[in-house]
């Protein structure tokens, strides 16, 4: 090769990278950043989108939602939704997972309940959210069921009390997710050398205290990394709330997306649902940095 | 080893196996409900007491629902947009995921760090800006508003899934290309993509999936019931019939089972794609 071809081959492969990467940096670009620039300038607008030459309206909206009680309610009751959600999804997770990883059942059967324990993660959240409405209508078959068995004495109203409602939407919820961490966790059981257990039979261990010193131990890195996406992820709620519940009885279950939701496109304060989709924000960015920081981390 | 005959033994074998049954009992009744449900007639649906197998066998909810030609189209939008989004999707992802995995260069730990935050970005978030992109650009209720919103969601997790796939495959054979006076365009195109079908069948499976899912931009960027999908198209049925349960779970089932059947046929790149993010 002569000098110049050579530089010029450099050339190429130091240009190279910028160029398969530019249809996604332009997307990505465009689509996500330029969006969020704009959602913030939204929200110190007056009228946005609706009026051509918006005036500046400062901290006003933010004001506006930090006085609005229905905004607390909305924090609490995503807080709520997502902390259950999140902890039964990994303790439901994790017992399935311990379960199918036994040697005392037979691998077909293994095989069977492992793709049957999956199911509810193949239904989208609406069909989630309508398959839940039948079971617990006033009428459904959990009502007959529960009646039957004499745990409640009426029927109940699941969806439709603000009573019940956040914990019904909250129980779908944990039905729908629990197999993220069930499938993870059940790789992670499985990458567990198995001279720790001998080592610990040896030793005389009981089964709980291999359990707590060195299955746990071993997995915690799935915990931590799975808890955390599936709560950022969590957060994000919106189709089964807005099917099951739409929010309601009286707020009860109104969450922030929900409540954002409402601002923009029933109300149509699109600058103070602006200020509320940049709060979500905030909060989302916030765990991302924690997320990102663990991932370094290990 | 260790002894399997001992009472207690045999009774914690008996005791898993209950708790299996009750776990099974947990996550496939709701769905064995709603495919029952589906065959029932609107009034068996809600019998005292509830049958369990329907009584009175019928089709005439999937009957109604691929009868009717509104429904039908709820359909069609649905595999057309995440179709369309799929195929984008790769191509994009694919190069931006050989720019990442095969060369070194300036900021490329930046852009993966941006890569890796935007998939956390709420869609609520979005949702209100793009609403004003759309309506002032002119693509309100149009295919274009939802492929280039969901291309943007679907982006990020592609490109880190191929990445991921590409940096599991040896160098040495594009390399091989490059030394026989051949760029790296060829290379990408003659060895890398051939071999890298199982990446771009799992990164295809999980855009998919998460296009047939969106309910949020479906629900405010179209309008018309032409231009609807399925989960939107569920919604609309819940409000428009005063509650027709059986066409309700019969449209459910048709609307999963692209998921049912994308997860019987590849398994393994179904849960390569929804866990890849999360394991490592």
């Amino acid at each position: 090769m002569t000098r110049q071809k050579r530089s010029h081959h450099k050339l190429k492969r130091a240009v190279a990278p910028y160029l398969y990467l530019s249809p996604s940096l332009v997307i990505i670009s465009l689509l996500m950043l330029l969006p969020m620039v704009t959602v913030i300038g939204y929200s110190f607008q007056n009228s946005a989108v609706l009026r051509r030459d918006p005036s500046f309206a400062g901290l006003k909206h933010y004001q506006a939602i930090f006085n609005d009680p229905v905004f607390w309610a909305s924090l609490w009751h995503t807080l709520y939704f997502t902390c259950m959600s999140v902890i039964f999804h990994m303790t439901i997770g994790m017992i399935f997972a311990l379960m199918l990883n036994s040697d005392r059942i037979n691998p077909m059967l293994r095989n069977i309940l492992r793709v049957l324990y999956i199911l509810p993660w193949l239904f989208t959240a609406v069909i989630i959210a309508v398959i839940w409405r039948l079971l617990l209508e006033p009428n459904g078959v959990v009502n007959s069921m529960l009646l039957q068995l004499g745990i409640i004495g009426s029927k109940v109203e699941w969806f439709s009390s603000p009573e019940t409602a956040l914990h019904a939407v909250t129980f779908a919820n944990i039905w729908a997710g629990y197999p993220l961490f069930m499938v993870s966790l059940l790789a992670g059981l499985q990458g567990i050398p198995k001279d720790f257990y001998e080592a610990a039979d040896i030793d005389g261990a009981k089964a709980y205290q291999k359990l707590i010193f060195i299955t746990i131990p071993q997995l915690m890195p799935i915990i931590i990394s799975i808890s955390l996406l599936d709560f950022i992820w969590t957060m994000q709620v919106f189709p089964l709330i807005w099917i099951t519940t739409g929010g309601g009885p009286i707020y009860s279950t109104e969450v922030l997306s929900t409540y954002t939701y409402k601002l923009a496109f029933s109300s149509y304060n699109l600058s103070q649902a602006s200020a509320s989709a940049v709060v979500i924000l905030l909060i989302s960015l916030g765990l991302t940095l924690f997320y990102i920081r663990y991932q370094k981390a290990r | 080893m260790r002894k399997r005959h001992t009472p207690k033994d045999r009774l914690i074998t008996v005791a898993l196996h209950v708790a299996l049954a009750a776990g099974l009992f947990f996550a496939a009744f709701p769905i064995y409900w709603m495919l029952s449900s589906s065959f029932k007639s609107n009034t068996e649906i809600f019998a005292l007491p509830p049958t369990i197998l329907p009584k009175a066998f019928t089709l005439e909810a999937y009957a109604a629902i691929l009868g009717d030609p509104v429904k039908l189209r709820f359909f069609f939008n649905s595999y057309f947009v995440a179709g369309t989004v799929t195929v984008l999707t790769v191509l994009i992802a694919l190069l931006a995921a050989y720019g990442f995995s095969r060369f070194n260069f300036r900021g490329k730990g930046s852009l993966n760090t941006l890569i890796i935050s935007t998939q956390t970005i709420p869609p609520i978030t979005l949702l209100i800006p793009f609403f004003g992109l759309v309506v002032s650009y002119g693509i309100f209720d149009t295919y274009l508003a939802l492929i280039l919103t969901y291309l943007v969601f679907t982006l990020p997790y592609a490109i880190l899934l191929m990445t991921g796939y590409l940096n599991t495959l040896p160098r040495d054979l594009d390399e091989a290309v490059a030394v026989d006076g051949g760029t790296s365009w060829t290379a990408l195109w003659r060895v890398v993509v051939p071999i890298s079908l199982p990446g771009i069948v799992a990164t295809s499976v999980y855009t998919f999936l998460l296009c047939w899912n969106e309910f949020l931009f479906a629900l405010t960027l179209t309008k018309s019931t032409s231009m609807r999908t399925v989960p939107i198209g569920i919604q609309l049925l819940m409000g428009q019939h005063a509650f027709e349960w059986n066409q309700m779970m019969a449209m459910s089932v048709l609307g999963s089972l692209p998921l049912l059947f994308i997860y019987l046929v590849a398994q393994r790149y179904f849960l390569a794609g929804m866990t890849a993010g999360s394991v490592k």
